[in-house]
């Protein structure tokens, strides 16, 4: 059976763990406090941002860092629910 | 419920193309039920805006390693568990 | 994080701060449309923050130092660890059921989430890097014993290694073995020798080094 990108328990790998940590920056903050507020507004819930994470292309997905996902999450489930208008993200970033 | 603690279940083979919490390599490996947890709304439905409801009972099920990895190089006793929602367990005698 | 007023009408770049991604001024982009169109609110946001910046393992290891002094405390940690550091007067977090396991001389605990990242961060804190690596994702299930060689833990003869997946949302904490000399030790003291580290399962707590 076929794996999707984000099922990696044995995922064939020969990699060592990296060990070094990073203090979350203020945008991970961020965007952690986003999502959580969109849950308890009932806007996005758990199982939507797992799932708009797994919706990212493969390549995308496995070069993203944690709340790089998130993001792309948030941002993919909020167009689909019409919270967001497409492109908008894009647009507000370019100012 | 419909698994109880100690009862060997199996983990279905199935494909699901959407969302769902069951790893790929515990598919179609079979285990024993070690917990019945309490009753969770479905993820499946939940991640496409549906409400998860009715609930359903989650179960931690534990694994021989040795016979989920095929060359596993760890101990005999090893044990491997994950949290698996009811309709992906099948009863085993 | 400023607010600016809109008045003057020229356009911006995005602002960012040397060293950040791209996602950063998308993060804070994102933030600014939300409040704007009223799905959320600033004050939302600040306490969102706030919580999760005041998340440590000084909790777990309350649990944990705890269990280690008071075998009626361990039971009930055990069989509800949820309901267990309420009693403590600590934030199990929200998912509606928390399960610690427990080391021991015979087994052994590791925790991971392959799936994600699925973590008891109401009580250790956000985890780490390599917690959420694709590598630990991976080889935590199949290969645990050539994970904790990594970490540096070598686990005694016949000690049986149970790695827990948490795969939906029960979350899972490891109380570590209390090591041997800590006889003497008050509960608080205790607790400073268990690590984030030994509550996910990399590592085992040492006893103070004897002067």
């Amino acid at each position: 059976m076929e794996r999707a990108v984000h099922d990696r328990g044995g995922w064939p790998t020969d990699a060592r763990i990296d060990r070094a940590e990073h203090e979350l920056a203020d945008w991970e903050l961020l965007v952690d406090a986003l999502v959580g507020a969109l849950g308890r507004h009932g806007v996005m819930n758990v199982d939507e941002l797992r799932r708009g994470i797994e919706s990212m292309p493969p390549d995308e997905y496995e070069r993203a860092s944690y709340y790089e996902r998130w993001l792309f999450s948030a941002e993919t489930i909020l167009v689909e629910k019409g919270v967001l208008a497409p492109g908008e993200l894009d647009a507000r970033v370019r100012g | 419920m419909t698994f109880r603690v100690g009862q060997r279940v199996r983990i279905a083979a199935r494909e699901h193309a959407g969302h769902h919490r069951t790893p790929g390599y515990l598919k179609g490996k079979s285990g024993t039920v070690e917990r019945v947890h309490a009753e969770f709304a479905n993820p499946e439905t939940r991640a496409y805006g549906g409400d998860g409801l009715p609930r359903e009972r989650l179960y931690l099920v534990g694994f021989d390693q040795r016979e989920v990895w095929p060359g596993y190089g760890g101990r005999a006793a090893d044990r491997i568990y994950a949290d698996v929602f009811e309709h992906w367990l099948e009863g085993q005698a | 994080m400023s607010d600016h007023d809109h008045e003057h009408d020229h356009p911006h770049e995005p602002i960012t701060t040397a060293g950040e991604p791209p996602a950063a001024a998308r993060a804070r982009a994102l933030d600014a449309l939300l409040v704007e169109k009223g799905v959320i609110s600033r004050e939302d946001v600040r306490q969102g923050v706030d919580w999760l910046v005041s998340r440590s393992p000084a909790d777990g290891a309350r649990l944990v130092a705890r269990a280690w002094v008071d075998p009626e405390f361990k039971d009930r940690l055990l069989e509800d660890a949820r309901s267990a550091a309420l009693e403590l007067g600590l934030d199990p977090g929200p998912s509606p059921v928390v399960v610690a396991v427990e080391n021991t001389g015979d087994v052994h605990h590791l925790v991971v989430c392959t799936l994600c990242s699925c973590y008891p961060r109401a009580l250790l804190g956000p985890p780490p890097d390599w917690y959420k690596s694709l590598p630990y994702r991976s080889r935590a299930v199949s290969d645990p014993r050539g994970v904790l060689e990594e970490f540096g833990v070598e686990l005694d003869g016949d000690v049986e290694l149970r790695v827990l997946d948490s795969t939906a949302d029960v979350r899972y904490l490891v109380i570590p073995c209390r090591p041997l000399g800590t006889e003497a030790l008050a509960e608080d003291e205790l607790a400073a020798l268990v690590t984030r580290d030994s509550m996910i399962g990399v590592a085992v707590p040492a006893a103070p080094a004897l002067a």
